[in-house]
């Protein structure tokens, strides 16, 4: 070891032996090391497979089938128990719906939009809660304590209620559960991002950035918000499933997506009503997507915690 | 800690005004008041009955009346929809059911999942750790409206053991399956912290004191372990009572059990504000009790949060 450093143009003799030398003169960034033990992380590598897969269905799924999700098929109709069931050589491969629709259509879309609420309002949560968490804590003082007062006082608000009443009022639609959802949800992330920053804003390279003289809007996005970002990846993810879960209790109990869009959770409220005629793919279809993702998101949301988490170096 | 409890209901308070004014806001701006249905009544009619209920009063009035009528008299005034029932009649009747099941699924969670967690901690890497583990991982991805559908396929659908949905006066058939699906996944949750935060306390230098003493491992656990090892679990008994009082709602849609979130779900259907408001504001103003209860325990536990 220190004879190579003592030597660090010493020709290389072996292929291995090269290897081994840049090994050594190579440093590893924090996001090649986090990259290496999320790789390293089976269930994790085994759910970005499953979930990318999941994605590509609720993307392009529609495009191998013939139907759509809100032609009836009327021969069918009021025979749908024993004549629906899911079949390759019809083309309904998930089934009929109790209306006579194709379910396979509907489990496409519906897994769409619960993923796509799943994301935008995670994305929304982290973008809110990571700017207010971080000037919260940067600025300190009275305006910390006001701000983080009043994140306590939203948390305790029990937020489903709020909901609801906005989904009644406002009538419902999928922008409202956007707003709904995000409004609530940055909670949390401000004020994981918060205590972050009360560890960073001391260190010297903020100092010299105060010392330079750059605005302190700057500091907060150029300097604090990049080194957050570990964290604040970790708890994002974590939250995917969270907003698709509050999604899907809304919709189950029908405030949420209307007719003749679905999401999982309308999926399965439709499939709980159903099972008791034997339509049991109606329930098993959605249950699948909708239980999948939710773990899929979960050992990733642990792997990445893994791979990026300080605390286990 | 006389002076945490005072800041403490010192938060609560502007809390609950807060919860007050939003909903009855969002009621005001709502679109289409509570008497507007497709065939128009006559002027005159529709005066007469707004003057009933109070809603040709400036809203600040009637906002005044209403908190009025709640404190002195717990009256949260008319249904809009139902004209023979108070918003009362209908907290009389749905909240013993929410309440009966809700208690029972909370005590459930907090004693099975404890347990659980204790003992996987106790026992670490063995298999009933294992087992508490893959509970806890699975629980996570079984929310209640999941749950409830998979417990009637099985126990009612193909067993045949137990009724699928009813209340029936909370015969003990009917109540079980609306607690495992509404404990389930909080159960979970406490298994997992009660495991890991008694791992490690377990690993702490006034335990191995205490082992260095001599003392039998009961004593160990029970007396000098448990207590600290606790804080992370009273600390999550607020979400999980939000998560449980929201989690009725499923629980009466799918059992049919008739509880209060029956009554709320289908007010959000028929737009009555008045039994919306009443509820949010009744199970709201519980929640931020509740969780003003857990702080003050949890500051009672430990003493460093008073400061």
């Amino acid at each position: 070891m220190t004879d190579k450093l003592a030597q660090p143009f010493q020709q290389p003799k072996t292929a291995d032996a090269a290897e081994r030398m840049v090994e050594n003169v190579q440093g590893r960034s924090l996001w090649a090391d986090a990259r290496r033990r999320f790789i390293g992380n089976k269930a994790a590598m085994v759910s970005v497979v499953l979930l990318t897969l999941i994605v590509l269905f609720s993307i392009f799924g529609q495009s191998i089938s013939e139907y759509d999700i809100e032609t009836i098929d009327w021969d069918i109709l009021g025979n749908v128990a024993n004549a629906g069931q899911p079949s390759l050589s019809n083309g309904h491969f998930f089934g009929f719906d109790e209306n006579g629709r194709d379910l396979y259509n509907r489990v496409v879309q519906g897994s769409r939009i619960s993923l796509a609420v799943g994301v935008i309002g995670a994305l929304v949560a982290v973008v809110v809660g990571t700017i207010y968490g971080a000037t919260a804590g940067y600025l300190g003082g009275r305006v910390d304590s006001i701000m983080m007062r009043l994140v306590d006082i939203f948390m305790s608000i029990p937020y489903m209620f709020v909901l609801i009443l906005l989904l009644v009022v406002a009538g419902r639609s999928i922008t409202m559960i956007f707003v709904g959802i995000g409004l609530t949800a940055w909670l949390d992330m401000s004020r994981i991002v918060r205590g972050q920053t009360l560890s960073l804003k001391n260190r010297e390279f903020v100092e010299a950035a105060v010392a330079t003289g750059v605005p302190t809007w700057r500091i907060i996005l150029r300097h604090i918000v990049p080194n957050l970002l570990g964290v604040v990846v970790v708890y994002a993810t974590l939250l995917v499933p969270q907003m698709i879960l509050t999604e899907s209790f809304i919709s189950f109990l029908g405030l949420g997506v209307q007719e003749p869009f679905t999401s999982w959770g309308a999926l399965l409220s439709e499939g709980t009503k159903t099972m008791n005629y034997g339509m049991l793919w109606q329930l098993a279809f959605p249950l699948f997507f909708f239980v999948v993702t939710i773990f899929c998101f979960f050992f990733i949301g642990d792997g990445l915690r893994d791979a990026l988490d300080p605390k286990d170096r | 800690m006389l002076n945490f409890i005072i800041r403490r209901i010192a938060v609560a308070i502007p809390t609950l005004i807060i919860l007050l004014i939003a909903s009855f806001w969002l009621m005001q701006t709502a679109p289409g008041g509570p008497f507007t249905s497709e065939r128009p009544l006559p002027a005159q009619v529709l005066a007469n009955i707004e003057a009933k209920y109070g809603l040709d009063q400036p809203v600040y009035k009637q906002l005044w009346d209403y908190v009025v009528g709640i404190l002195t008299q717990f009256d949260f005034g008319p249904s809009y929809k139902y004209k023979d029932r108070s918003v009362n009649d209908i907290i009389a009747q749905g909240f013993p059911v929410t309440l009966t099941y809700g208690v029972i699924s909370f005590l459930v969670a907090i004693i099975v999942g404890g347990a659980l967690g204790i003992s996987a901690a106790i026992r670490q890497n063995s298999w009933l750790d294992y087992f508490a583990v893959g509970v806890t991982i699975g629980a996570q991805v079984l929310p209640n409206f999941v749950m409830a559908p998979i417990l009637i396929l099985v126990f009612t659908l193909w067993l045949g053991w137990l009724p699928g949905g009813g209340w029936n006066g909370g015969q003990w058939q009917h109540i079980i399956m609306p607690v495992i699906a509404l404990s389930t996944s909080y159960m979970a949750s406490i298994a997992r912290l009660m495991r890991s935060s008694m791992l490690e306390v377990l690993r702490s230098n006034f335990i191995r004191t205490a082992r260095a003493k001599g003392l039998p491992e009961r004593t160990i656990i029970w007396r000098h372990a448990l207590k600290p090892s606790l804080l992370p679990v009273v600390s999550y008994l607020g979400p999980a009572f939000v998560g449980m009082v929201t989690g009725s709602f499923i629980i009466d849609a799918i059992f049919g059990t008739g509880g209060i979130g029956y009554f709320y779900v289908n007010a959000a259907f028929n737009r009555d504000y008045a039994v919306m408001m009443g509820l949010t504001i009744l199970l709201g103003s519980m929640t931020i009790l509740f969780n003003m209860v857990v702080d003050i325990l949890y500051a009672w536990i430990d003493p460093k949060i008073r400061l």
